[in-house]
């Protein structure tokens, strides 16, 4: 574009009263995430944040743009639909673990597989904070939350795997109060033709807290992936490229291994959804003629 | 030495055969030869679920039910005067459904012990004498075809065989002198890519029409003038084809692009194929994951400005409803389609039933209006559509769209619509003026709000499913205000205009006939069927059903008696007798066919 656009962060903060708990990660990511939207060289207009239902769903009402709180599960559904329908938008949808794992599973997976342009950020806190604190699909076998008293017997999702398995085209995780390494991981996402997933470690204070102190407080527990160079002691060297290589790192974990990776895992280029809709509107033969299609085929006259 | 020529004013014909013979395929083109003749017609093709059921046996029985008339008709006939059988499973299931003394052309080649005993023939029929009051016309239609078939290369015995259909065809063709040009550029075109089985279809629908010329079994050939139908160009659609084009120039005439978000149902599916084929409208159709991804991605093509629809049938629409509860909430436009099939649960996939008029009308959380509006026949559907964007549109909400199975496959000839003629539908999207943007703000006419889509600068808003303030939008659980949402939400689409009930009166009716949806032909039909008989009776047919036209209470307070026929246990009757304490009677059948006219009008003279 030719104007340079001079917007802040605080362009991209709206009227509403944030209503997270004090001291809950989401503060930290959206922050993070207004201070990133000036990067994407757009107007703000042409944004558009899509939620579904829970914590992290309040995320669009806080955002300067255009925004849809949704119904639970749904929003990488209706996301897809806006997308499709408006390749010019840039179109983000926030989710948690239970709104994205759970009851929106199917739409996650489909959306992943179809590589529509979507900027999915998880916000994995790894319980129920909404609705105060029952287990959740990312809960490690065992937890005992007020569903489960005797503790979960649930084996717990991998998001990243999952994602990997539903043949995502970007696939990273970042943490809510590392700001560069979200900012380097959303900007990364953002410049993803098609869909990427972001899993962000978020830290719910209220029902989880110090679910991820391993790697939250620990830093040295943190590894930083970079494509092309060795993954810390794996023994592997990243290639974002290569599939085998990204659900190698995203099974590493740090009660087996130690550590926690974190950056982006996968990222490959491929046609996005919406360009291939659009290629086949461009070359579909005929020329929209309503008069010529109601009369098409065998037609008889009545004088 | 050509036959004698017999003039009849209508004919009924059936098809009926195992789901592989090709039924609904010959019933097909004889529609579009009866078509070219320039006959009236309706058509109900009945079809079983299953692909292939196991062949020969009872539930794998396809069939296609034509009525034609050098008159004005509304329905595919109550009862068929001529049945054509392919196997004994097909005359089992249909033979009760021939009068005395109506014709019965079967294939006696199919009538083996093997067939006999999946169908629970102890004997052949054919010859056990129990088929001695019908004109029966037994002809050897597969070995005739196999026959003609023989010198033909490259055609296995299995191919020659399935061509029998097209003997079939061609001999029914000779039967009631219908051109034969089209079906001949039908399988031409066809089958092009493989033309040893065009010749070998061609030959068989030959062969078929010259055994009708020269078989002395055959004596008389019958004439059915052309209708006197309105002048124009006429062509003959289903149901799902006219509600795929009417979506079409719903969008032409909004100059929205047209979205589609579906999942592959029986009986909506066509839609989504016919409406695929059109990307050069500008269409986008998205075959979603599910139901629910099918409507949520319809609904965020419409918070991005599209003409967002969604289609289905019962089992599906049920899931929509979250979604269609967001919209309510969202206030932007949608349209749903529910191709109602018999129910609960999977009931009957491809049988008609207008069971979900209480679901579409009320099944949702808290208190949440919809428009409700019902196509009457396959060729309304496409207005239907038309209208049902239109209101979507204007009001900004979600709008559903009712047809059934019935009118979904049924064809009926359709006059070609002037698209010019048709009327915009005016959008006027939220543009920034400088003032405070209010994304609640209701116009004062139509208490719709503003259609803000992404990409207007300074419009930027959130909106969700969230009560809202009043105006500002904002989240908000204040007490009045969402009594005041509640109302105003409920107060748009009690005013949505939708014109007058029209009433087709009888000078010295004192019953009124009040049916809605696909119910339209058969009660019509009913009601000229007692008028015929020297009865005094008058018709309404509703098309809106969510708000009910504002005359509604006049018009059925003018008649001592209602009846309300449904295709259901009595869902309309129930609100009618609730809004307007109107004491109507029902005439309730749920059999997933259509009402036969001969049961309305009894209906109805019990009441006279």
């Amino acid at each position: 574009m030719a104007t340079e656009l001079k917007l802040t962060a605080k362009d991209f903060k709206s009227d509403q009263e944030v209503r997270w708990c004090p001291g809950c990660g989401d503060y930290a990511i959206l922050a993070a995430v207004q201070s990133f939207m000036p990067d994407l060289g757009l107007e703000r207009e042409k944004i558009v944040f899509v939620s579904g239902i829970g914590c992290a769903a309040r995320f669009p009402y806080y955002m300067q743009t255009y925004g849809m709180h949704s119904i639970h599960g749904r929003a990488p559904a209706i996301a897809t639909g806006l997308a499709v329908s408006r390749p010019d938008l840039s179109v983000w949808v926030v989710s948690g673990d239970g709104d994205a794992l759970s009851i929106g599973g199917n739409h996650l997976i489909h959306a992943l597989r179809r590589n529509v342009n979507i900027k999915i950020l998880m916000l994995n806190n790894q319980i129920y904070g909404l609705t105060k604190g029952q287990y959740s699909p990312t809960s490690e076998q065992g937890k005992v939350t007020g569903s489960t008293p005797m503790g979960s017997v649930d084996y717990p999702f991998n998001p990243l795997s999952l994602a990997l398995g539903a043949e995502a085209t970007f696939v990273a995780r970042a943490m809510d109060i590392d700001k560069p390494g979200l900012t380097d991981v959303l900007r990364r996402a953002a410049k993803h033709k098609g869909a990427a997933f972001v899993e962000i470690y978020q830290n719910c204070n209220i029902y989880n807290d110090g679910a991820f102190d391993f790697v939250r407080e620990e830093k040295e527990n943190r590894l930083y992936i970079e494509h092309g160079k060795p993954a810390g002691d794996t023994g592997i060297t990243h290639d974002e490229t290569d599939f085998a290589t990204a659900f190698a790192l995203s099974r590493i974990n740090y009660a087996q291994h130690g550590v926690v990776p974190l950056g982006v895992f996968r990222d490959v280029p491929r046609d996005s959804y919406d360009e291939l809709v659009q290629a086949q509107l461009d070359n579909a033969k005929g020329d929209g003629d309503l008069q010529a299609l109601v009369g098409s085929g065998d037609t008889w006259s009545i004088s | 030495m050509a036959k004698p020529v017999e003039q009849l004013e209508s004919v009924v014909i059936r098809f009926a055969g195992d789901s592989g013979d090709g039924m609904q395929l010959t019933g097909g083109r004889f529609t579009s030869e009866t078509a070219l003749t320039g006959n009236d017609l309706a058509t109900f093709p009945d079809f079983p679920a299953e692909i292939r059921a196991p062949a020969g046996s009872l539930p794998g029985v396809s069939g296609f039910q034509l009525h034609f008339a050098d008159h004005d008709i509304l329905t595919p006939g109550d009862r068929p005067d001529v049945l054509v059988v392919m196997n004994p499973a097909a005359l089992k299931t249909n033979l009760a459904d021939l009068p005395k003394g109506g014709t019965l052309i079967l294939d006696t080649d199919a009538f083996t012990d093997r067939n006999l005993k999946k169908a629970g023939y102890e004997s052949n029929p054919i010859e056990d004498g129990s088929l001695a009051d019908y004109q029966v016309h037994a002809v050897q239609l597969t070995g005739m075809t196999v026959g003609a078939l023989k010198e033909i290369e490259g055609v296995t015995a299995r191919e020659a065989e399935r061509a029998k259909n097209m003997f079939a065809l061609g001999l029914m063709s000779w039967l009631y002198g219908r051109p034969t040009e089209s079906t001949t550029t039908y399988i031409e075109k066809k089958f092009a890519k493989r033309p040893e089985i065009a010749e070998a279809n061609l030959k068989a629908f030959n062969t078929g029409y010259a055994f009708g010329e020269t078989s002395e079994g055959f004596a008389v050939q019958y004439e059915v003038k052309p209708a006197k139908l309105t002048p124009g160009i006429y062509r003959q659609i289903t149901g799902n084809m006219a509600l795929s084009w009417g979506l079409l120039a719903a969008s032409k005439l909004s100059q929205l692009p047209l979205f589609l978000g579906a999942y592959p149902i029986t009986p909506a599916s066509s839609i989504l194929e016919e409406l695929s084929k059109h990307k050069s409208f500008g269409v986008r159709t998205f075959q979603a994951e599910d139901e629910i991804a099918a409507a949520g991605a319809a609904l965020g093509a419409a918070f991005g400005g599209a003409l967002g629809v969604t289609t289905s049938a019962g089992p599906g629409v049920v899931l929509k409803s979250e979604t269609i509860g967001l919209a309510i909430a969202l206030e932007l436009p949608l349209v749903v389609i529910d191709v109602q099939r018999a129910g609960p649960s999977t009931g009957m996939p491809t049988k008609p039933e207008q069971g979900d008029l209480l679901m579409v009308l009320y099944g949702r959380n808290g208190e949440s209006p919809v428009p409700v509006l019902a196509a009457g026949t396959p060729g309304d559907c496409f207005y239907a559509a038309i209208e049902a964007a239109r209101i979507a549109v204007t009001y900004r909400t979600p709008v559903y769209l009712l047809s059934d199975a019935y009118l979904a496959n049924g064809t009926e000839p359709w006059l070609v619509p002037d698209i010019a003629s048709l009327e915009p539908i005016e959008v006027e999207f939220a543009v920034a003026n400088g003032e405070e943007f209010l994304p609640y703000k209701r116009d004062p006419q139509t208490l719709a709000r503003p259609w803000a889509i992404p990409g207007t600068p300074g419009l930027e808003h959130r909106i969700g499913g969230l009560e809202k303030a009043n105006e500002t939008g904002s989240i908000s659980y204040d007490p009045e205000n969402h009594d005041l949402m509640t109302q105003l939400r409920a107060q748009k689409v009690a005013g949505i205009q939708v014109g007058a009930q029209p009433v087709d009166h009888q000078e010295g009716a004192d019953v009124l006939v009040l049916s809605w949806g696909g119910t339209f032909g058969p009660v019509h039909a009913g009601v000229r069927r007692v008028r015929a008989n020297g009865g005094k009776v008058a018709h309404a047919h509703l098309r809106w059903i969510n708000p009910f036209p504002a005359n509604l209470g006049d018009v059925l307070k003018s008649y001592d008696r209602v009846l309300i026929p449904e295709m259901n246990l009595g869902q309309l009757r129930q609100l009618i007798r609730a809004r307007y304490l109107v004491d109507a009677v029902g005439y309730n059948r749920v059999t997933g066919k259509p009402f036969k006219s001969g049961e309305i009008c009894d209906a109805v003279e019990a009441l006279l």
